[in-house]
């Protein structure tokens, strides 16, 4: 076999090796990675999906600090059992403003993609103190610490920013850098004014997360941001046919 | 074939090659602890404590890092350097100096990453969890071990650049190059974020997820993979004291193995939001995967063709053999799973968990101890190992460890990926998801159980190289056999 033969010439040349090793890996990501920046509907057109207010931005952070994606998906499977379990398949569209996704690939503990507003902030407090005061059999473990870690987000503009600049777009909402603050504390506090935090962000979910109204925690920032997951979208407007055909 | 190395008296640096072989058992034994104990966090979920450093979420990164980048990673370091000086008949570019500020350098990688994810630093991504100053600290440090592996094959004395170099290069910078498209991420510091740690990534959704599904299946392809077939191209060769089974063989399975694994990380991301045609394209290419897979499989099995009987006698190349049959079955499991139909009940499932230990365990832990075995004494000129029985015994353990981790995970997994999909005979799901997360608890307990042989084998392991490097000779039985027909193998 001649190729074989012509082999000597890439094992007798390391840089000719090197280069050969660079193409020949390079192609298969390219394929598949650059079409879907390229690619127009890769991502479905719906409406209600909006940024993360600046305390489910801080929950979600938690989220991810904790690892919670070792075990919880957030990524409901087209399946029958699956929608009848967790709700209405998940669009690629509610995450596109997740950096960095969090699908997960494994479901030790129930998937959460659409776990906003099935239980109420009061289950979710106890569930995450003791797991095993609300649901005995659960091998989740306790996050009690959450409910003694204030939290100051006082950088969130900062925050808000960097996430701009990789293409969240909060400058589109008016007002949400100059009152990230503001929209932080008020989202925490049932009594404050949330007129103007829910114009910028509908469907936040506002209230005291963690029955402590004296302060804002870590425990309530993870609860706003469990209780927005997957409510965004408003699936009676949805047309899963005009979605397929395009996909 | 480069074999000319027991004849030849090029000096080769060997001092940084002892410190990578020490590292690789002490983060080995670290990383099956730390994996053990999750796994019993799963059965008994009062070990999580109830504190935030070793909650499941924490510890889990902290035990793949320390099996796969810890122990895996001081192992691909230390052979691929300990091999390339053999086959190039060159010592190592760079001398002992280069060599050790790349062990050293690669050894603080690990601590802070480490550290990170027990107090919360990640950038949550699965198996590249480091936040973005380790990874711009992690890409010096591979820079520099690119020179002294690629500085060491420009020198080299032979002709022909070695099989087992392919594929160390080809992991060096394929590595390399998933290490910098996946952890691309902006730090929140430079819009004036108070924390100088957080950043976000550049990628979001479903770019993210196939970006970093790149990135994961291919950390297996070609850390977990390709390297350690650099491994079995060197000691499965040596130990049997045989050459390689087909060049021909080589040739065709290096190129195709690189170029297909690739393509399969979509089979991560089955019917989940991303376009069916990456799914398909990732599923069709893994199956294909197969074949290049095996043709390594035949490589290196049939490479003990007319040397079968030293299994009987050779507990290390038993290792190293076996390794090969576990790489075999994963990597026959694995293109199985990656069928959408099968992959529907597989996963998210303990299935996958027990495949890729089928391919951790069984194969990379393997290869790797035939190869630590095979090194220590060459290293440290014994003459042979302290003891060959407490090689077999180590192996036996391991492989009993290992056969109860995959079977209680297969059955957990089909059982639960069965529950779920479950339906009475009035149309209503018949499980709630607790209920599939109680019938996992025997299963758990076989799980745990089976990891703690493992470590104890590994422990077995650790006392034999204390006993050897101390200068030890146990006299046993099959000592003398063994040391007859392969001593010469051994430099």
């Amino acid at each position: 076999m001649s190729i074989i033969k012509h082999h000597a010439k890439i094992e007798t040349n390391a840089l000719l090796l090197v280069l050969g090793i660079f193409v020949t890996v390079i192609i298969g990501g390219l394929v598949e990675i650059v079409p879907l920046f390229t690619i127009k509907n890769t991502i479905e057109k719906v409406e209600g999906v909006r940024p993360y207010t600046p305390l489910e931005l801080a929950g979600r952070n938690i989220y991810i600090r904790e690892g919670c994606y070792n075990c919880h998906s957030q990524m409901v499977r087209p399946f029958r059992d699956e929608l009848e379990r967790y709700g209405h398949y998940s669009l690629a569209a509610e995450s596109m403003y997740d950096h960095p996704f969090q699908w997960s690939s494994k479901r030790t503990g129930p998937d959460l993609a659409r776990v906003g507003g099935k239980y109420s902030n009061e289950w979710h407090r106890r569930h995450l103190v003791n797991p095993r005061d609300v649901v005995p059999e659960s091998i989740m473990p306790g996050y009690p610490h959450l409910m003694k870690k204030e939290l100051t987000f006082n950088d969130a503009a900062a925050h808000m920013k960097t996430l701009e600049l990789v293409g969240v777009p909060y400058s589109g909402i008016e007002g949400a850098l100059e009152n990230a603050s503001a929209d932080f504390e008020a989202q925490a506090t049932p009594d404050a004014d949330q007129e103007a935090l829910l114009t910028r962000y509908p469907k936040a979910v506002v209230g005291d997360f963690d029955g402590q109204p004296d302060k804002i925690t870590e425990m309530d920032a993870l609860v706003a941001y469990l209780q927005v997951l997957g409510t965004m979208v408003d699936f009676t407007a949805f047309d899963p046919a005009a979605a397929n055909a395009i996909r | 074939m480069a074999h000319g190395a027991q004849t030849d008296t090029t000096p080769y640096v060997e001092g940084v090659i002892k410190k990578f072989v020490l590292a690789a058992v002490f983060w080995g034994v670290i990383g099956f602890l730390a994996g053990d104990f999750i796994a019993w966090e799963l059965a008994f979920p009062a070990l999580n404590l109830d504190l935030e450093w070793t909650t499941f979420g924490r510890l889990r990164p902290l035990h793949t890092s320390a099996v796969i980048f810890a122990f895996g990673g001081n192992i691909l370091l230390g052979t691929s350097l300990f091999v390339v000086q053999r086959t190039s008949r060159a010592s190592l570019y760079g001398g002992a100096v280069l060599g050790n500020i790349v062990f050293w350098g690669y050894q603080l990688f690990i601590v802070m990453a480490a550290l990170g994810y027990v107090l919360g630093v990640t950038q949550g991504r699965e198996y590249a969890e480091p936040e973005w100053f380790v990874d711009l600290y992690l890409t010096v440090v591979w820079v520099l071990y690119l020179a002294v592996f690629l500085g060491t094959i420009l020198k080299r004395n032979e002709p022909h650049i070695y099989v087992a170099n392919w594929f160390y290069l080809a992991f060096i910078v394929t590595i390399a190059l998933l290490h910098l498209g996946n952890n691309m991420a902006v730090p929140v510091a430079l819009m004036g974020g108070d924390s100088w740690i957080k950043s976000y990534s550049f990628f979001s959704g479903v770019q993210d997820a196939m970006t970093q599904w790149w990135y994961g299946h291919n950390a297996v392809g070609f850390f977990l993979t390709a390297g350690f077939l650099g491994v079995m191209y060197y000691f499965v060769p040596k130990q049997a004291n045989r050459p390689v089974y087909s060049y021909r063989l080589s040739i065709v399975h290096f190129w195709a193995l690189i170029f297909l694994y690739i393509w399969a990380g979509p089979h991560h991301l089955h019917y989940t939001a991303l376009p069916d045609w990456t799914q398909t394209l990732g599923m069709v290419f893994s199956i294909m995967l197969w074949m290049p897979s095996w043709g390594g499989m035949i490589n290196g099995l049939m490479t003990l063709s007319g040397a079968w009987d030293k299994l009987r006698t050779d507990p290390v190349l038993r290792f190293l053999v076996v390794s090969v049959g576990f790489y075999g079955m994963s990597t026959f499991e694995g293109p199985m799973m990656s069928i959408k139909a099968v992959n529907s009940l597989s996963h998210y499932t303990d299935w996958t968990v027990g495949h890729v230990h089928s391919g951790a365990l069984g194969w990379v832990a393997f290869v790797s101890f035939g190869a630590l075995y095979y090194m220590v004494p060459a290293l440290w000129k014994r003459r042979s190992l302290y003891s060959l029985k407490l090689v077999s015994l180590h192996f036996w353990i391991a492989t009993i460890g290992i056969v109860l981790y995959i079977t209680s995970m297969w059955v957990s997994g089909i059982m639960q990926g069965l529950m779920w999909r479950a339906y009475d005979e009035l149309g209503f799901l018949q499980y709630s998801f607790i209920e599939s997360v109680e019938a996992m608890h025997p299963y758990y307990i076989i799980r745990a159980t089976g990891g703690v042989l493992f470590v104890l084998g590994a422990l077995v392991m650790v006392y034999n190289f204390y006993r050897t490097i101390k200068g030890d000779v146990r006299e046993d039985s099959p000592q003398a056999a063994y040391l007859g027909s392969a001593a010469g193998a051994q430099q």
